[in-house]
């Protein structure tokens, strides 16, 4: 249990660090209560469609976060010091990767009781929305993985504003039915408008699981791809 | 150079152990052998292999051929045993800067398994060895460059290593610092094998019991400091100070001497036998005013330049 150690430090930084908690929690609120505003003249802008959009908004800045942790670690160094200690590969990920699963719990409980005190509402079930939502956490915990062993501390808000614009044209904000055409075909591709529709679903239309099977797998399959890449590649970051 | 010692009794054994980038040749076929209890200092310039090197025996790169023992361990075959002897001070100070020193001790000792209580003893001792003790609950992204190197060399001994890599360990501090620097590390002679890189040469001169000089990659001299001085003793260097110095007088002794170096207020000259009066009575008849003539002793630096043709400070 070595790697809680190491997790510990990296779960204190996140909160020494509030930027990135602000940018992870309190920017998606702010957006949440501002988007719902709008919802007297677009009825797509209540609280109940937008809810899932933008927790999954604030996993792309969660993700970024992440990243970087890793990467100011790389770049001081402080990473190569501790890569001399007697821990494995996986206590490093999972040391670089577990202190964000308390942030993404608290940013979902955040988010979802917001909307709650603005009117949202579940019709379908709610453990199966927390599913598809905690599942697309993961992957963008990989994906912050995949950046940090990739790029420097400097480069890495450049990079990451690919999963920043991919986020936002999965339909985080907006209907992707808006969008259409090649760039909505490219966000059907990819997992983040797959787990903002599935679980717009289940909480609009109360679907069950048979009807969002194909987008869940469609996530989980990339959430393993994400992670797999990111372990891949900080193992390549060990011993070079 | 190779030195083929083998047998027990020795901390680090490397065996043509070579990394290569590309086309780049950053270690070149390096064999060694370091002593348990032995303070061993790398020398060379920027870019010499030294980091490379250390990299390397801290299971961080993956040797292109050979390879090198810690304690026994091989580096390739068992990096985990390697790891559990060896701590290091890289040359960056590599240290998580939103904890306090207290906190990095603690992470330091707690990935490398020891007891808590343990940490906390030795944590108010290196504390205490290093200074730090009354700004030990501060942020240490306050702390001032001497602060952070010497917290990065507490944070390599807290897990009181067999074998302690310092990478540069007073690179960028001002001379006040760097001296305290040396006196820790001082204090830690005899206690455990340490290899230390450095490109200032007093350090190596003032600390190491042995020096390998390295130079684009390979071991070009290795002794101790006594010895690599000895080796090139019958070089003389006498610096002049001096004025109306002219580039003809300059010139001129280049004629006499061939290493005539300019030096702030004078000249330096190396040669393998100086005159004083060959010195002087070329000089005076030229104008030069002299003020005061000296013998200086060799340095590693000079060691360097017979060896490479070129200075260590380049």
């Amino acid at each position: 249990m070595r790697f809680m150690i190491l997790a510990k430090k990296n779960f204190k930084e996140i909160f020494l660090d509030y930027i990135s908690l602000v940018f992870a929690i309190a920017l998606p609120i702010v957006m949440l209560l501002i988007l719902q505003t709008f919802g007297r003249v677009e009825s797509f802008f209540n609280p109940t469609n937008l809810t899932p959009g933008i927790v999954v908004f604030g996993f792309a800045m969660i993700s970024l976060s992440s990243c970087m942790t890793l990467a100011r670690d790389r770049d001081s160094a402080l990473l190569s010091r501790l890569l001399t200690a007697p821990l494995s590969a996986n206590d490093f990920i999972l040391a670089y990767s577990l202190p964000y699963v308390p942030v993404v719990i608290m940013h979902i409980v955040v988010l979802f009781g917001t909307g709650g005190l603005l009117g949202l509402e579940i019709s379908g079930n709610a453990g199966l929305v927390l599913l598809i939502l905690f599942v697309m956490s993961i992957g963008y915990i990989g994906l912050g993985m995949i950046l940090g062993s990739v790029f420097t501390y400097k480069a890495v808000p450049i990079a990451w504003q690919a999963v920043n614009l991919l986020t936002i044209f999965s339909g985080a904000w907006f209907s992707l039915e808006i969008i259409g055409g090649g760039i909505q075909s490219i966000m059907n591709a990819l997992p983040f408008a797959h787990a903002i529709g599935a679980a717009r679903d289940v909480m609009v239309q109360g679907v069950g699981f048979s009807d969002i099977a194909t987008d869940f797998y469609w996530v989980l399959g990339y959430t393993v791809v994400f992670v797999a890449l990111g372990i891949f590649l900080f193992r390549r970051r060990m011993m070079e | 150079m190779t030195e083929s010692i083998q047998g027990n009794g020795f901390a680090i054994q490397t065996f043509s152990i070579s990394r290569k980038f590309r086309n780049f040749v950053a270690v070149d076929g390096i064999d060694l052998s370091v002593k348990e209890g032995e303070l061993f200092s790398l020398l060379g310039p920027n870019g010499a292999g030294k980091t490379t090197a250390i990299r390397m025996l801290c299971c961080l790169l993956r040797p292109s051929s050979g390879t090198a023992t810690i304690m026994g361990h091989d580096i390739q075959k068992d990096p985990v045993a390697v790891k559990k002897v060896i701590d290091v001070s890289p040359q960056e100070t590599a240290i998580a800067e939103y904890l306090n020193a207290r906190e990095n001790l603690s992470l330091m000792g707690g990935i490398h398994g020891i007891e808590k209580e343990l940490v906390k003893k030795r944590s108010e001792e290196l504390l205490e060895m290093m200074g730090l003790t009354n700004r030990s609950k501060e942020r240490v992204k306050k702390y001032s460059g001497g602060m952070k190197r010497r917290l990065s060399i507490a944070m390599a001994l807290v897990s009181d290593p067999q074998v302690l890599f310092l990478d540069e360990p007073t690179l960028g501090l001002d001379p006040q610092s760097r001296r305290s620097v040396w006196e820790y590390i001082a204090e830690l002679k005899g206690q455990k094998t340490i290899v230390l890189t450095t490109h200032y040469l007093e350090e190596a001169d003032a600390l190491a019991d042995r020096v390998a000089i390295i130079d684009e990659g390979k071991i070009i001299a290795l002794g101790t400091p006594r010895e690599l001085k000895d080796s090139v003793s019958d070089m003389q260097v006498m610096v002049v100070k001096a004025k109306n110095l002219t580039f003809d007088a300059i010139e001129g002794l280049r004629e006499i001497f061939p290493e005539v170096r300019e030096i702030e207020d004078g000249i330096e000259i190396k040669a393998k036998e100086i005159g004083f009066f060959d010195v002087v009575d070329y000089l005076r008849p030229k104008g030069v005013i002299i003020e005061s003539t000296s013998l200086k002793e060799v340095t590693l630096d000079d060691v360097f330049l017979q060896l490479t043709g070129k200075e260590l400070r380049e």
